[in-house]
């Protein structure tokens, strides 16, 4: 099912999304991959606060190639999420209610997504020119030295995804198994 | 003997790295097509019918197909006949993958070392595999390679007991691992035979094959298509949703090995199965 949501994103909304349903996003979303999580990571064991506010938003894990003159970013698909799981319990303990990216999550990201009432979700990897239309404005808001790999906030318009594992823990990869 | 100079090599690298990473080559724009005509599943389909928007979007507005432009991997034959001037020909090719990369707005995916982790911010050092051959010319095949994919590549050190079936095994078990993190459908190079590094190797070149075209050897090839329609029946499907279209291609490459071993390598390729081939 089509189905159109806006970030901040409320337990509302969340309660009704199903694996299997293609979702437009809309709104502010937050960029983090391999480099950026490791630094959070770090920040909380030091007790520092986070760069991006947690509460009811998304992290979308890519990052882009650079953008040519005019344009707010380049090309911008998802990379491989399970890179991340060893840091997203914890995000997800924290606030976080929606991840964007591909491929399996572990039993442990699944098990937070349960408890904290959260989705997962996936967008196509290698479509990266098609998704960066979706995409209105990128600003790098933290850890700039990573390059692609820095803490980016995405104006998002009609952004497309599919609900893959959503609050119930319903995963999409596994009905084909 | 011939006379080239570096610059030429520079000039013709960097203008790959950037035609590459925009422009799939004809072999794997038809793979496209073929899967949206043949896939049954809707969700497969509309996916596949995103990809190849995708390719257009790349192409008409040079944005890269896939945000992961890629660790550069060259394949180079040398002409013993040729002789470089004005410098380094390894020089000069990292000369060309850096202003490929920096000038064509692609992603600087390499970081210097891999404990350390500081990104070089210009995609270099390549990774460069130099065989020397007859004539007087050099053909430089690059193909850029995305993580996502060779995350989920493996090698085997197979028995020679474990025989086909072990071989068959192998590749079965890697793609049902690889599963949805490999962008499928995939392109899958496989090298059997020779020794640990060789058969990687063997794998990582079997890629830059074109797809559709099969191994001279008439077992090797009955082994490709074989092994591709037993793929496309595990259901993976594009983006690793459902569907028959989990692998284009399965390209294999074999070598003389030890009476002792039958290594196995499987290099996995995602759909932006990018190769570029040019002559100086």
């Amino acid at each position: 099912m089509d189905k159109y949501i806006s970030t901040p994103i409320t337990d509302e909304v969340i309660n009704n999304l199903k694996a299997g349903d293609f979702v437009f996003i809309t709104g502010t979303i937050y960029t983090a991959r391999d480099a950026a999580h490791k630094r959070m990571n770090e920040a909380l064991r030091k007790q520092e606060q986070l760069p991006i506010d947690l509460e009811n938003n998304i992290i979308y894990y890519m990052g882009p190639s650079p953008a040519r003159e005019g344009r707010p970013i380049g090309s911008a698909g998802p990379t491989t999420s399970s890179r991340m799981d060893k840091y997203a319990p914890e995000l997800l303990d924290l606030g976080l209610k929606g991840m964007i990216g591909k491929g399996k999550r572990s039993k442990e990201v699944i098990d937070a997504m349960k408890r904290n009432n959260a989705v997962y979700f996936a967008s196509i990897g290698g479509a990266g020119a098609l998704l960066s239309k979706s995409i209105k404005e990128s600003k790098v808001i933290a850890y700039d030295d990573l390059g692609a790999e820095a803490i980016r906030e995405l104006k998002v318009e009609n952004f497309p995804a599919i609900v893959v594992i959503d609050r119930d823990g319903t995963n999409l990869y596994e009905k084909n198994e | 003997m011939r006379d080239i100079n570096v610059d030429k090599i520079t000039e013709t690298v960097k203008e790959m790295c950037i035609n590459v990473n925009h422009f799939l080559s004809d072999d794997m724009k038809n793979a496209y097509k073929n899967a949206y005509d043949n896939e049954t599943s809707d969700i497969g389909k509309k996916i596949l019918g995103q990809l190849q928007e995708n390719l257009e979007i790349s192409g008409e507005e040079m944005i890269p197909i896939c945000q992961d432009t890629g660790m550069a991997v060259l394949f180079v034959n040398v002409g013993q006949e040729v002789h470089i001037t004005g410098g380094n020909i390894t020089d000069a090719i990292n000369e060309g993958v850096r202003q490929g990369y920096v000038e064509g707005y692609l992603r600087k995916s390499v970081v210097s070392d891999p404990i350390i982790r500081k990104n070089t911010n210009d995609n270099t050092p390549a990774i460069i595999h130099y065989d020397i051959v007859e004539g007087d010319k050099i053909e430089i095949t690059l193909a850029p390679k995305g993580f996502g994919s060779e995350n989920m590549s493996k090698i085997y050190m197979l028995k020679p007991a474990d025989g086909i079936e072990g071989v068959k095994e192998a590749i079965l078990s890697a793609v049902k691992d690889a599963g949805p993190n490999a962008c499928p459908p995939m392109v899958l190079g496989v090298g059997i035979g020779g020794t640990f590094e060789k058969c990687a190797l063997l794998a990582k070149k079997a890629l830059t094959r074109k797809v559709g075209e099969h191994s001279q050897t008439e077992y090797v090839k009955e082994l490709e298509i074989e092994m591709l329609e037993k793929i496309n029946q595990l259901n993976i499907g594009p983006a690793g949703l459902g569907g028959k279209n989990t692998a284009f291609a399965v390209n294999i490459e074999t070598y003389a090995t030890h009476i002792a071993g039958m290594p196995v390598a499987v290099n996995i390729c995602c759909h932006v199965n990018r190769h570029i081939k040019s002559e100086i």
